[in-house]
């Protein structure tokens, strides 16, 4: 190695630079190390007790706190909907009751509206079909007068034509037989 | 070791696997002593830049909706408190600094010890000892405060038949006591392995042969070790957590 003229400055390092032994059992060293070590543990003893660890406690405490509170106010607000769902449910079903009922309301009035239309529809069509059946029968009265006329006017008329005498009587007679038959 | 041999050799390959772990003074040449500064304290230095970085400057926004910065740090922080509510339970939370003291030193000396020429604070004994030897003092100690007698409960296994009580005692006293050295040395042993195999299979890539085969040694071997990096920060910090119960609740 480089540094071959110079002593060793510990019994543990050769002439060379090379450890004798194991370092670790070297007694010279041991003091330096203990005392260092004291030193560091003190140090860190100290930043971890004063400064990192209750810092990182109160970030932890306040997180969960957030959290605690996020999730009942979180409960709050889905008690909150369900309540509005209720509340909305039942205006729901009042205003479909409310409906049936105007619906069933009107349908009665219409009904009745109905039935008297139509009575008097049936009284108006009744009437006028009893006219109408008398105006029938005029007519057919008259008809049939009519016909007997022209029947006895024309069996006259052929008797005469075929050279007999017409007998008002008898052709009347006849009318009247064929007529009813 | 190695070095010696394969120096004398003249090839090509030269390991020094160890070399990684000296201490050296970062300024001059001069001997380590009690308050040199060294490599050491830089990168304990840089472990506490770290930690101000990313829990400090990186929760900065105090968001309610967190930066990302700021997510990794409330999951850092989350992982520990989380940790220490399920292994020691509610009344271990007055703990919480300390432990998570220990977490972030050991996790960030650890993951930056990975950075190429870094120095890994914690693959030492001195250091990892110390933290260990901490723990055990101070869990022992609060244990016998808060519980008084009824700590020694802890090796009394009432449940075992009455003869077999002292036998349990003998070996629930010994490996109370162990616990500090397996604490220690877990961490320092599996740091300095992994940087130790790391640097041999550096060694290897000097000849052109093999060097391909090196690279992707290396190359998974650094995966493992972010690994193990962060594993080890992790059963370090659970194993505080678990004898901080027992000193809480000594009964078995």
């Amino acid at each position: 190695m480089a540094s071959e003229t110079q002593a060793p400055t510990s019994s543990c390092v050769d002439a060379g630079g090379s450890a004798i032994g194991m370092p670790q059992l070297c007694g010279d060293w041991m003091g330096n190390q203990i005392f260092w070590l004291v030193v560091t543990l003190l140090v860190m003893f100290f930043i971890l007790s004063k400064i990192a660890l209750p810092r990182i406690a109160s970030v932890l405490a306040e997180r969960q706190g957030r959290i605690t509170n996020d999730i009942a106010a979180a409960e709050e607000l889905g008690k909150k909907a369900q309540e509005a769902e209720a509340a909305y449910e039942k205006a729901l079903a009042e205003a479909k009751a409310e409906a049936g009922r105007i619906v069933a309301e009107a349908k009665a009035e219409m009904k009745a509206e109905m039935d008297v239309e139509i009575a008097k529809a049936d009284a108006e069509i009744a009437a006028q079909a009893a006219e109408s059946e008398k105006k029938i029968a005029e007519i057919r009265e008259g008809a049939l007068e009519a016909v007997k006329e022209v029947a006895m006017d024309t069996a006259q008329d052929i008797v005469t034509a075929m050279g007999g005498k017409a007998d008002a009587k008898s052709v009347t007679a006849a009318v009247n037989e064929r007529m009813k038959g | 070791m190695a070095s010696e041999t394969h120096s004398e050799g003249g090839s090509g390959l030269e390991f020094h696997p160890m070399d990684q772990f000296i201490v050296k003074p970062l300024f001059g040449d001069g001997p380590v002593g009690m308050f040199t500064v060294t490599n050491v304290t830089l990168w304990m230095a840089a472990s506490v830049l770290a930690v101000v970085l990313l829990l400090i400057v990186g929760t900065s926004g105090r968001a309610i909706v967190p930066s990302r910065s700021q997510s990794v740090a409330e999951l850092a922080y989350g992982f520990v408190y989380k940790m220490i509510e399920d292994v020691t339970g509610k009344d271990g939370l007055k703990y919480f600094p300390y432990i998570m003291t220990l977490f972030m030193f050991v996790l960030f000396s650890n993951v930056l010890g990975l950075i190429p020429t870094a120095f890994t604070t914690t693959s030492h004994i001195a250091v990892t000892a110390v933290l260990a030897v901490g723990v055990f003092l101070s869990v022992t100690i609060l244990g016998l405060v808060k519980n008084g007698a009824a700590f020694l409960g802890l090796f009394w296994v009432s449940s075992a038949p009455l003869a077999l009580r002292p036998v349990l005692a003998v070996i629930e006293l010994i490996s109370y006591f162990v616990r500090p050295v397996s604490h220690s040395i877990r961490l320092a042993g599996n740091m300095m392995a992994g940087h130790a195999v790391l640097k041999v299979f550096a060694g290897f890539a000097a000849s052109a042969l093999i060097a391909p085969f090196a690279i992707g040694a290396i190359t998974a071997m650094y995966a493992l070790e972010l690994l193990v990096a962060c594993v080890q920060a992790y059963v370090f910090t659970i194993l505080t957590c678990v004898y901080l119960k027992d000193a809480l609740h000594p009964s078995h």
